[in-house]
């Protein structure tokens, strides 16, 4: 028993004493070099901002620039927060989220959260126009031509045919937290087609991304401004022209749908705070070429949206000076 | 001599009434197709895509009622803050400790080099040398894929989880065990928080827990307490009768049985149970992600966003290996507790001699782990992964290529296959089901049940029906159900031929075994954009998804029993001039018979977790409308309703397998 305690000893002492010695040679300790970065900038009494990011690359690349903006030039600590809508407007009410910066819509949401509850603000728009439509891919709008007027979808309906369309042609719709009028634009324009359901925005992209690539027959609901866009450039099929309440009764929707102007939604909470964060968020506006740029930068030029957020800003300092508060 | 004539008058009745009940089976799908030829299109109960029904109206109203009380329920609130707040902390001080800069310091208490250390040190003191080697190994990966921070996120998330399911899951998991009445009352708890789909209470918990780890932490215990309830129940049953009996006549009392001869005899059982957790924990890493839990799953998600197929695989990759590490840790953990109780009853001297080795190695392992602690503590190259070496820009672009390839090269074939089964056997089965009335699919099922499962499944099919048609789903209901069959007859196909190729060669095993961890511990997330532009958005690659989630289990079951069959009695058939065909069809299928039942069971329990990421690449029904629910605010009393569509499904289908397995189980051997 002895022995072997006294082994397990030795053998204790000489691995601690190895450590020690491999410790003295051992290279930078830590905290050695940063003391400058410790504090937080602290030009001024910024605070947290805490941004809800909702999941698609366009919402990234507005919350990148104003990000980076707030921390670099406000003194702000960002906080991301990686959530869907529904979520992020429930943050308002619990006080989890100050702002979502790009906001498609959403009627139900304001009228609960803004009217109802009167936890959130609506801010003034992003300065990007949101477009929804059904799109083709573009060897099909050139090699049939008159494809991009409704009036002769029935026409190609036979094209686009699939084993989930039951005989009838298909159009495809996406992520079902955008707003879709296609089930009833179908049956009022009296077309040979069905509604499938691809149930996300990934799906939507690839079959679309695939369509394009192999040359199949695809039509389906697509939005602009969207990164996959300025990687192929789909053409939008033109619906009956939006007219002021022509939508107003969604089973008798029989009409394209209206041009969003897409909008920053800020809690009551973050509005009355004084923050400097808040005029930021407020006076940011764009164009759909800003954010299509961004977007590419995180799509396509895979890299983080902090360093795109941060080249943007570093190429566009006027206007990234007219958002500041005091300029 | 005697007993004989009458075991062989009884074989012939039971076949005579197994001929019988598959003649009548027969007859009732017969009828079936007949009066959906007469009847098509009658009483189908559909409903449009925003569609609503009175029901769903109230649970909206139901789940705002829960949301305006949150404020103006003192108690409620009190409580419920407390135990966010200690499990914000508790998160956030694992995190502290190994993955996010924390006590003013740029980097962790602990950086790569101690943490390694701790696993590799825990691995060999709980587990043997090879899993020390292969923990190493796997935590070294995490640093050299790039993700060592997000791997550690995970991993801080996911063992909060783990302990804590543990500390909640083995106390009712023996009372349970102990007693009848708790079990009953407890299953079909168990069985609707593993059936209901997560992405149901996802929003509503942020409501109480808020935005964070919390959120995250609730939401994976409630999926991985049920195993460790389970299993830890069944350890606690499984002792034997005389064991106990002994115990109690030399004088225990009940809590010393439990203390000194229940507890320490279900250890292995317990062990098992947490290392199922552990799993179960793990998968939820990518869901929880959608509420903001930090780790891998948001990487997985934010490359989905940009179909980044290559950054996706990295990160599921560094989850397939923690999962392996895990996996291979706590079994070899729990073979030892095994091993030594055997052992406890050899000789003396010869456990006194392995227990001096083993303190050797004890404090050997803790002296080192010590050592590397405080190096990655005070030093940079110990506290942060060294980026020189970075495999994971390999792996990205390697997944990457191999996903574009694929999908330009196999299209055609591919989509050819998917034309195949969804016009021969989905679309045909679909419309059956969709387009007879709701009252003829009831009664052909509930007849089928009755035939083949007997009374008590018979009823249960019953009450499923009528709820079924109350959550006012009915079509869905029965597209999700074709489709789930669809999927579990594919993987039963896969289950047996690949089970069985497996259970005969343990060659086959080893290369298999990683390949089929990996399919189990994948998040769908990341495969998803590759079998998309494979097979397009449709309910076939729904199924393909669900095929690929659910097969490893059965494939892994089959193998299991069919490596149950006694050899001896392999070597009589054998020597009985057997060739292997008759072997494996006569001998060991049918001798295997318990397992296949058992492994359909369980790989439907699998397809069905299923349903919500089908929803996700265009199978609609039930995973659309919870997928809808989630994100769309006027659909969220749609979206649980169909959520517990899905358990009510899953329920039904489960209590059917398992009575026809019990029947399977006790028909005359060689039947």
């Amino acid at each position: 028993m002895t022995a072997s305690r006294m082994a397990g000893l030795r053998t204790c002492a000489l691995v601690a004493g190895a450590g020690l010695l491999l410790s003295a040679c051992g290279g930078a300790k830590v905290g050695e070099n940063d003391n400058a970065q410790a504090s937080g900038g602290g030009k001024s009494d910024c605070g947290t901002v805490n941004l809800a990011i909702n999941p698609w690359v366009g919402y990234e690349a507005n919350a990148a620039v104003i990000a980076h903006v707030a921390e670099k030039e406000l003194g702000c600590k960002v906080v991301k927060k990686d959530i869907k809508e529904e979520v992020a407007w429930q943050g308002f009410a619990t006080g989890e989220v100050d702002a979502i910066v790009e906001n498609w819509g959403h009627d139900h949401l304001k009228k609960k959260y803004i009217e109802d509850q009167k936890v959130a603000v609506e801010a003034v728009p992003t300065g990007n126009k949101g477009v929804i439509g059904w799109f083709v891919p573009p060897w099909m709008a050139e090699k049939y031509p008159d494809i991009t007027d409704w009036k002769n979808l029935n026409k190609y309906a036979d094209l686009f045919r699939t084993s989930e369309s039951g005989g009838k042609g298909q159009i495809l719709d996406g992520d079902p937290s955008f707003v879709t009028n296609d089930e009833a634009l179908v049956k009022n324009l009296k077309l040979d087609y069905k509604v499938v359901y691809a149930g996300s925005e990934a799906a939507l992209i690839t079959a679309f991304r695939q369509a394009e690539k192999q040359k199949i027959p695809l039509i389906g609901y697509f939005y602009d401004p969207q990164w996959f866009m300025s990687e192929v450039k789909l053409v939008k099929v033109g619906l009956p022209e939006w007219t002021e309440g022509c939508d107003a009764d969604a089973a008798k929707v029989a009409c394209d749908y209206p041009s969003y102007e897409l909008d920053k939604i800020m809690s009551t909470k973050f509005a009355e705070s004084g923050s400097p964060a808040y005029d930021l968020v407020k006076n940011f506006t764009w164009t759909n070429d800003d954010q299509s740029l961004v977007a590419k930068y995180i799509a396509e030029d895979k890299m983080s949206a902090e360093d795109a957020g941060a080249k943007w800003v570093a190429d566009n300092p006027g206007k990234v000076k007219a958002w500041l508060p005091d300029s | 001599m005697a007993a004989l004539p009458t075991t062989t008058a009884a074989t012939l009745t039971f076949a005579r009434r197994l001929l019988r009940t598959r003649y009548l089976a027969g007859l009732v799908l017969v009828a079936w197709v007949l009066l959906w030829a007469v009847l098509k299109g009658r009483d189908t109960l559909a409903l449009g895509g925003a569609e609503l029904t009175p029901l769903h109206t109230r649970l909206n109203e139901g789940m705002d009622a829960i949301d305006a009380g949150r404020n103006s329920n003192p108690l409620f609130l009190y409580f419920i803050n407390y135990i966010r707040l200690f499990l914000d902390e508790a998160v956030t001080f694992i995190q502290a400790l190994i993955s996010q800069p924390s006590f003013s310091r740029p980097v962790p208490v602990i950086g790569w080099l101690g943490v390694t250390g701790i696993a590799t040190a825990v691995a060999l003191l709980y587990g043997n040398r090879r899993v020390a080697v292969l923990t190493a190994t796997g935590f070294a990966a995490f640093g050299l894929l790039g993700l060592w921070q997000e791997s550690m996120d995970t991993l801080a998330l996911t063992l909060t989880a783990v302990v804590l399911s543990l500390a909640v899951g083995i106390p009712l998991g023996i009372c349970a065990g102990l007693s009848d009445r708790f079990n009953r009352l407890v299953t079909p708890v168990l069985d609707f928080m593993q059936t209901m789909p997560t992405f149901v209470y996802l929003a509503p918990l942020t409501l109480f827990f808020l935005i964070g780890p919390a959120s995250a932490t609730v939401a994976t215990m409630i999926y991985a307490i049920p195993p460790a309830i389970r299993i830890t129940a069944h350890g606690i049953r499984e002792i034997p009768v005389n064991t106990l009996e002994a115990s109690t006549s030399l004088g225990s009392t009940a809590a010393q049985s439990l203390r000194k001869v229940r507890l320490p005899l279900a250890k292995r059982t317990i062990i098992v149970g947490a290392n199922q957790t552990i799993m179960a924990a793990l998968s939820m890493a990518t869901i929880a992600a959608l509420i903001d839990a930090p780790g891998l799953g948001k990487t997985v998600l934010k490359a989905l966003e940009k179909l980044d197929v290559g950054t996706a695989f990295n990160a599921g990759l560094a989850i397939v290996i923690m999962a392996i590490v895990l996996d291979r840790v706590t079994s070899a953990a729990g073979r030892r507790v095994g091993a030594e109780h055997r052992a406890g009853r050899g000789n003396w001297a010869g456990r006194s001699r392995g227990r001096r080795a083993r303190r050797i190695e004890a404090g050997l392992a803790v002296a080192v782990t010590a050592v590397l602690v405080y190096l990655s503590h005070v030093y940079v190259w110990a506290a942060e992964f060294p980026g020189d070496v970075d495999l994971g820009s390999y792996v990205r672009r390697g997944a990457g290529a191999a996903s574009e390839w694929a999908q330009d090269t196999l299209v055609t074939y591919t989509g050819a296959l998917k034309n195949l089964i969804t016009y021969a056997l989905l679309n045909p089965f679909e419309s059956l089901l969709t387009g007879s009335p709701w009252w003829l699919v009831a009664v052909v099922v509930i007849a089928l049940a009755l035939l083949l499962a007997g009374t008590r499944a018979a009823i249960t099919v019953g009450v499923a029906f009528v709820l079924l048609v109350l959550l006012g789903l009915w079509r869905d209901s029965m597209v999700t159900l074709a489709s789930a069959l669809a999927a579990i007859l594919l993987v039963m196909v896969l289950g047996v031929v690949l089970g069985v190729w497996m259970g005969r060669s343990d060659r086959v095993d080893q290369v298999l075994r990683p390949v089929l961890d990996a399919g189990q511990t994948m998040p769908a997330f990341v495969y998803l954009v590759p079998i998309l532009g494979l097979f397009g958005p449709s309910r076939f690659t729904a199924i393909i998804a669900a095929v690929v989630f659910a097969a490893p289990v059965s494939v892994k079951l089959v193998a299991e029993s069919v490596r149950g069959v006694p050899p001896t009695v392999v070597e009589a058939a054998t020597a009985g001039g057997c060739s292997t065909w008759q072997l494996i069809f006569k001998v060991q299928l049918p001798m295997a018979r318990a397992g296949i039942m058992l492994a359909a069971s369980q790989g439907l329990i699998y397809v069905l977790s299923m349903v919500v990421i089908g929803g996700l690449v265009g199978a609609g029904a039930l995973g659309y409308d919870v997928v809808a629910g989630f994100v769309q605010y006027p659909l969220r009393g749609k979206g649980l309703a169909a959520g517990l569509a899905i358990v009510v499904l899953g329920i039904m289908l489960d209590r059917i397998m398992r009575a026809a397995a019990q029947r399977a189980g006790t028909r005359p051997a060689g039947q």
